[in-house]
């Protein structure tokens, strides 16, 4: 420089003020967590029949949030002969105008009380609040809008012209999501006309009551939602119960399963939505800082707990080093910490039994030769934390390129052609979903036409929206939800 | 980076080849950088953050007045202001510069001296840039005669625009030659895009490796005469840009928003973006500033509420 009294040098910047974000915490205060829970049955918390609980903790200080009922199989039967109960005298009834009715009213008291939900959704989940509060509870609302547009409706839904529910819906979600995986299965379910019994993930119940306490608030008919919490054995006195007419399960692939094999020879239809090893594929004409962030997104977005993550970032042998340096220069700007943090990008895991399996993973990874990096993070005393954590020199025969870690590890792989990197994607077990990431839109719809995936992300990752399907091909599940198609798994023909 | 380092005297031999080297930079997706803007802009920034933020972003003020009625008075006026911002706050940092049409730069640096705050002229015809090559050089030479500290000069977007790229970057290179004093110092030179004129994403990155390859000190979005003026994602692009260039030349160059930001919380956002997209080097008034005017006072308004804890009217802020 010419002149520096006019432009200082960069080295005279090392000795500056950095600037620091301050802690910016969400206030817990907004929430009102009961010390203990009943389960949600024909429309009153109740007792459960042998007075068994457990306990649920925020994963991210192992605090105990709250003492939550644990249903056993006659509390199942009870939630199912109410939601009989009301799907017989009531719901089924109900003109579809008057259903839409109670979804709109549902919609719109998650919007007026979406900051208790985002907290209480960190609290019990480890997710950071930016997502709770930006992703999970905002589409919490559009998918139940979005559906109570569609329960007056049904007949031209293209499922004939007098489509009719199923009946009673068995369904049980997971952790990674718990009140948007409770929208995905109630929303549709409800919308056609069905009635529910959901239960929640043993990790994550919370928001599912608070829920229960919704539908109250909304004058929901009793029975019509149920919610028993519990464990596997629940979950299973759920999916195994005569009554019910329709199941429908999201979660590991190993449950999902022992579900199919448990419902085969009945006359209970099946919805499936399990694991996945997304390809997240970028080219060499990619928006290079646009793919850096849907790399950053596809993976690190809750923590990796992301059954459509993607987990294996298929990059163009010729721009794999630009790639890896501004990924890498990118996840050491990520924030991790308390997910109450307004400026938190990365959560807790959800719990002691993920982190040792994401654990476990990683070390097979290192073992079988992967370079293994992550930024330099300080994680918590408390609680169970992972960096966020990448793998390079991956190829397709590593345990880390094929199993689902459910974490946020990121297998790097390269490939040299566009058929090539079909071939890689397609070579998994799973289908759930991809990312493409090219300046050639010729080459997408290419690429889309022959990945074996549910979702083909464009450009993007980890999208969501109420009017879009999104289901599995083989081991990652069979049926779609949300959209139109979303109907299809909850109306008989 | 691992980006190949452009041999600029090879790049820029025809317009043919500089033409291959901007097209072939990697394509900006524009939903993905506005929701990377987005995004940032839910950073919440408080306490002591916020008032760290807020001294900052006084000290990277171009206070502004580029008005056909602007006066002597009028820019002594705003020259005492960005001086002293705060009349009853000796702590408050001065402004970094105050930036004005060539014929004021005189009345300016008179009343400025040796406060350390710099005259910022805008030159070349500004802010159409329709003028010959020669007026554009002549305005330039008078306003670094007159004593400016800073040229904010506007690129060609016409000729931009019609693909006639190595015009654009000679005339950088000519008006930054204009910039030369007598005495072998030079005034910064601000290169001002227009990036509401550009309009897309792929052209701005375009632009910004256009000038800084002809040597451009300061990168800048907008006159603040056309809207939008300065948006998020534009000045996001740019910092890639500045981060990306000086990850091959190790050549840092500065960014300046310009128009358009009136609050507190937007001067904020920008920081958080430029702290964590070109990097905390970048946090200081050598490497970013801030084009606006009515900016000063929200900051001052925001400075005194952290200071007291209540906001005071608008009244007890000087208008000038």
């Amino acid at each position: 420089m010419a002149d520096d009294t006019v432009v200082g040098s960069a080295a005279t910047s090392t000795t500056r003020a950095m600037f620091d974000y301050a802690p910016a915490p969400e206030s817990r205060s907004v929430v009102d967590i009961a010390s203990s829970y009943g389960l949600f049955i024909d429309g009153e918390f109740t007792d459960p029949v042998d007075g068994r609980s457990f306990k649920t903790i925020s994963p991210a200080s192992e605090e105990v949030l709250a003492e939550v009922s644990e249903a056993s199989e006659r509390d199942v039967d009870l939630a199912v002969r109410a939601a009989r109960n009301a799907h017989t005298k009531v719901w089924s009834k109900m003109s579809g105008r008057e259903r839409s009715k109670y979804l709109f009213r549902i919609a719109r008291i998650i919007q007026e009380r979406s900051r208790e939900l985002a907290v209480l959704e960190s609290l019990d989940n480890g997710k950071p609040i930016r997502e709770s509060r930006d992703v999970d509870v905002p589409l919490v609302a559009a998918y139940f809008f979005y559906y109570a547009g569609w329960a007056d409706k049904l007949q031209y839904a293209g499922f004939g012209p007098d489509p009719r529910p199923l009946g009673v819906a068995g369904q049980v979600i997971p952790w990674n999501f718990p009140l948007l995986m409770l929208a995905w299965k109630i929303a549709p379910a409800l919308a056609a006309g069905n009635t529910v019994v959901l239960k929640p993930a043993e990790t994550t119940p919370l928001t599912s009551l608070l829920f229960a306490e919704i539908c109250q608030q909304a004058d929901l008919p009793p029975g019509v939602v149920n919610i028993v919490t519990g464990a596997g054995e629940t979950g299973r006195a759920v999916v195994a119960h005569p009554d019910v007419d329709k199941v429908a399960f999201t979660g590991s692939t190993d449950v999902g399963r022992s579900i199919a094999q448990t419902v085969a020879g009945t006359t209970k239809s099946v919805t499936l939505e399990l694991g996945g090893k997304a390809a997240n594929i970028v080219f060499d004409d990619a928006p290079v800082d646009q793919a850096v962030e849907g790399i950053v997104n596809g993976i690190f977005f809750n923590q990796g707990h992301v059954c459509c993550a993607g987990s294996r970032l298929l990059v163009q042998e010729s721009v794999a080093q630009d790639v890896l340096d501004r990924l890498k220069r990118r996840m050491a700007t990520l924030r991790l910490g308390d997910p109450l943090d307004k400026n938190t990008d990365i959560g807790a895991i959800n719990s002691a039994e993920q982190l040792a399996k994401i654990r476990s993973l990683s070390d097979v990874g290192e073992a079988e030769g992967a370079g293994r990096w992550s930024p330099a993070c300080d994680l918590p005393q408390h609680g169970f934390w992972f960096p966020p954590t990448i793998f390079t020199g991956v190829s397709q025969a590593h345990r880390i390129a094929r199993e689902e870690i459910f974490g946020p590890v990121l297998s790097v792989i390269t490939f040299r052609t566009p058929a090539e990197a079909v071939e890689k994607a397609n070579n998994t077990p799973f289908g759930l979903s991809a990312g493409v990431w090219t300046d050639k839109g010729s080459r997408i719809l290419w690429m889309a036409d022959r990945l074996r995936a549910g979702v083909v992300w464009a450009n993007t990752f980890n999208k969501f929206d109420p009017t879009s399907p999104f289901g599995g091909y083989k081991e990652s599940g069979y049926g779609r939800e949300g959209g139109r198609h979303g109907l299809e798994a909850y109306l008989a023909k | 980076m691992t980006a190949l380092l452009p041999d600029v005297a090879e790049v820029t031999s025809s317009d043919a080849s500089l033409r291959r080297f901007l097209h072939g930079l990697p394509g900006v997706d524009q939903v993905g950088a506005e929701a990377r803007a987005a995004e940032l802009a839910t950073r919440s920034i408080k306490t002591t953050a916020k008032e760290f933020a807020i001294d900052l972003a006084i000290t990277m003020v171009d206070l502004t007045t580029l008005e056909g009625q602007d006066t002597p008075g009028k820019v002594r006026a705003l020259s005492a202001k960005a001086m002293r911002p705060d009349p009853a706050d000796p702590t408050c940092p001065a402004v970094a510069a105050v930036c004005i049409y060539p014929d004021m730069v005189g009345v300016a640096k008179q009343t400025l001296g040796e406060s350390g705050v710099r005259v910022a002229s805008v030159a070349t015809a500004f802010p159409s840039g329709r003028a010959a090559r020669e007026i554009k050089l002549a305005d330039t030479r008078n306003a670094v005669a007159a004593g400016a500290d800073e040229i904010d000069m506007v690129i060609d977007r016409g000729a931009f625009l019609s693909g006639r790229y190595l015009e654009v970057y000679e005339e950088i290179l000519a008006v930054r030659e204009a910039c030369a004093r007598p005495d072998g110092s030079e005034a910064h030179l601000k290169v001002i895009f227009e990036t509401g004129e550009l309009q897309t994403f792929d052209n701005i990155r375009r632009i910004s490796w256009l000038a800084m390859m002809a040597g451009a000190h300061f990168i800048k979005t907008s006159t603040g005469k056309v809207q939008p003026a300065a948006t998020m994602p534009g000045t996001l692009v740019m910092l890639e840009a500045v981060r990306d260039f000086r990850d091959v030349t190790g050549t840092m160059v500065g960014v300046k928003p310009a128009g358009g930001i009136r609050a507190s919380k937007e001067a904020i956002r920008y920081l958080v973006m430029v702290n964590e997209i070109a990097g905390a080097d970048w946090l200081d008034p050598a490497w970013f500033r801030f084009g606006a005017s009515t900016l000063l006072n929200d900051l001052l308004m925001q400075r005194t509420k952290m200071k007291t804890g209540h906001y005071t009217g608008p009244d007890y802020f000087t208008l000038d």
